[in-house]
């Protein structure tokens, strides 16, 4: 196994996480978008100049397949595939933790695909805006404003679910 | 930012995420001593940024299902998803690992959607209800009905035998689908639940994927691609009980 081959293993995890979170937790088409990537990523693999951020450039082609699959798809109606269970929250401790994430969940889903992709690139992966705007192809102020459209909006959306909610989140 | 403009909330978003150099730094931190609001904001970034870590971090720790190892030239990523235990045993229940992953390729996603999914699902729906005329030829000319269904399809698709999960063929019907033919395959339990399978030819170039699953209400879906045909197994069943007749439906025809 090449060494570049065995960063991109250990990589699939940051991908399927950016995958789920784009495709709004729809676990199967996730996948099969992170398929796509690790595909495109070793045939394309001596394009990428060591040296560089591997993740960054993942997550560039794994963004361009996702913009080119949505513009195939049109306005067209999908039959969705359920997202996998996830396992029961353990103890009523746990409870209304799991509705403010919920919470959480359902409002970073009400985003834009665009708001979305930066929040996890941003607070999830804490790439630089600057990187961010590579792997987007946008300016990096266009990042910048999205972002702020993006947090200003997740916290609008869960202040008029609960107005003392965010408060407790720790 | 500097002194001719106020800060605004794209400078507190990039002092969260410390984007800023020294002096833009100062100048933030020179506003949020004096202005409440601003100090609220970037508490409430910082704690949306940790629920949103909350939230998704698990998924780090999934293990990597194995259907992500399957392209030739991976065996090593094969090898790495082996703590998927369950995936590898729906991998290789449904004889998936074991097969030569040379011709296994990514079909298309949308035309699995277009082509196969949607209609099988609602084919299934309206002649499933049906008690008169559930299909076309029933099963009591089941060599009749295979040798039309191959002369208009153009290949022999044979009604695989669910007997021993306690399914009879009912039937077959012929059905336009999009742009091509499709055959619909009835079976029904004996308390009545009815299971349909779905075949047809579809611009998927003879690639072969891995089942997939879909789910609308009730209805699951499960699905593949061998060869020039795409296939859909559908039913009002447990994703269990399905995957374990479609693995059935799968061996037969393979």
């Amino acid at each position: 196994m090449k060494a570049s081959e065995a960063q991109i293993v250990a990589l699939i995890p940051r991908l399927r996480r950016y995958a789920r979170v784009l495709l709004r937790g729809d676990t199967i088409a996730a996948d099969d978008l992170v398929q796509d990537c690790l595909e495109r990523a070793l045939d394309r693999l001596g394009r990428w100049r060591p040296g560089t951020d591997l993740r960054a450039w993942l997550f560039t082609i794994m963004h361009n397949l996702y913009v080119n699959q949505v513009r195939r798809a049109g306005a067209a109606p999908r039959f969705v595939a359920l997202p996998e269970q996830y396992d029961e929250p353990a103890g009523a401790a746990r409870a209304e933790r799991c509705t403010e994430l919920d919470e959480l969940q359902r409002a970073i889903n009400s985003l834009s695909d665009q708001q979305r992709e930066i929040l996890v690139l941003v607070s999830l992966e804490g790439l630089r805006y600057r990187e961010v705007a590579a792997v987007l192809g946008v300016p990096e102020g266009t990042v910048m404003s999205r972002l702020s459209r993006a947090r200003q909006q997740l916290r609008t959306l869960l202040e008029e679910d609960e107005p003392h909610r965010l408060r407790r989140v720790k | 930012m500097s002194d001719e403009r106020p800060i605004n909330d794209i400078d507190l978003n990039a002092y969260v995420d410390d984007e800023l150099d020294p002096v833009q730094r100062a100048e933030v931190e020179a506003h949020l001593h004096e202005d409440a609001a601003s100090r609220e904001s970037v508490q409430r970034y910082r704690r949306l940024d940790q629920a949103i870590h909350e939230l998704y971090d698990p998924i780090l720790d999934e293990p990597v299902p194995s259907t992500l190892a399957r392209r030739r030239g991976w065996p090593w990523l094969r090898q790495h998803a082996a703590a998927a235990m369950v995936w590898l045993a729906v991998g290789a229940m449904l004889g998936w690992v074991a097969r030569s992953p040379d011709t296994v390729q990514v079909a298309s996603r949308q035309t699995e959607q277009l082509d196969l999914v949607r209609p099988a699902a609602f084919a299934h729906a309206i002649y499933t209800p049906e008690v008169r005329h559930p299909v076309e030829v029933t099963a009591q000319h089941e060599p009749d009905l295979i040798r039309w269904i191959a002369k208009r399809l153009g290949a022999e698709i044979k009604p695989p035998d669910l007997s021993v999960h306690g399914y009879a063929l009912v039937g077959g019907r012929l059905l336009p689908s999009t742009d091509r033919m499709a055959v619909q395959y009835m079976y029904e339990r004996k308390d009545g639940v009815r299971v349909t399978l779905y075949a047809r030819r579809g611009a998927w170039n003879n690639e072969a994927t891995a089942f997939k699953y879909a789910r609308e209400g009730n209805t699951g879906v499960f699905y593949w691609i061998d060869g020039p045909f795409g296939y859909a197994l559908v039913g009002e069943l447990s994703k269990n009980e399905l995957l374990r007749l479609s693995e059935s439906v799968y061996r037969t025809l393979g």
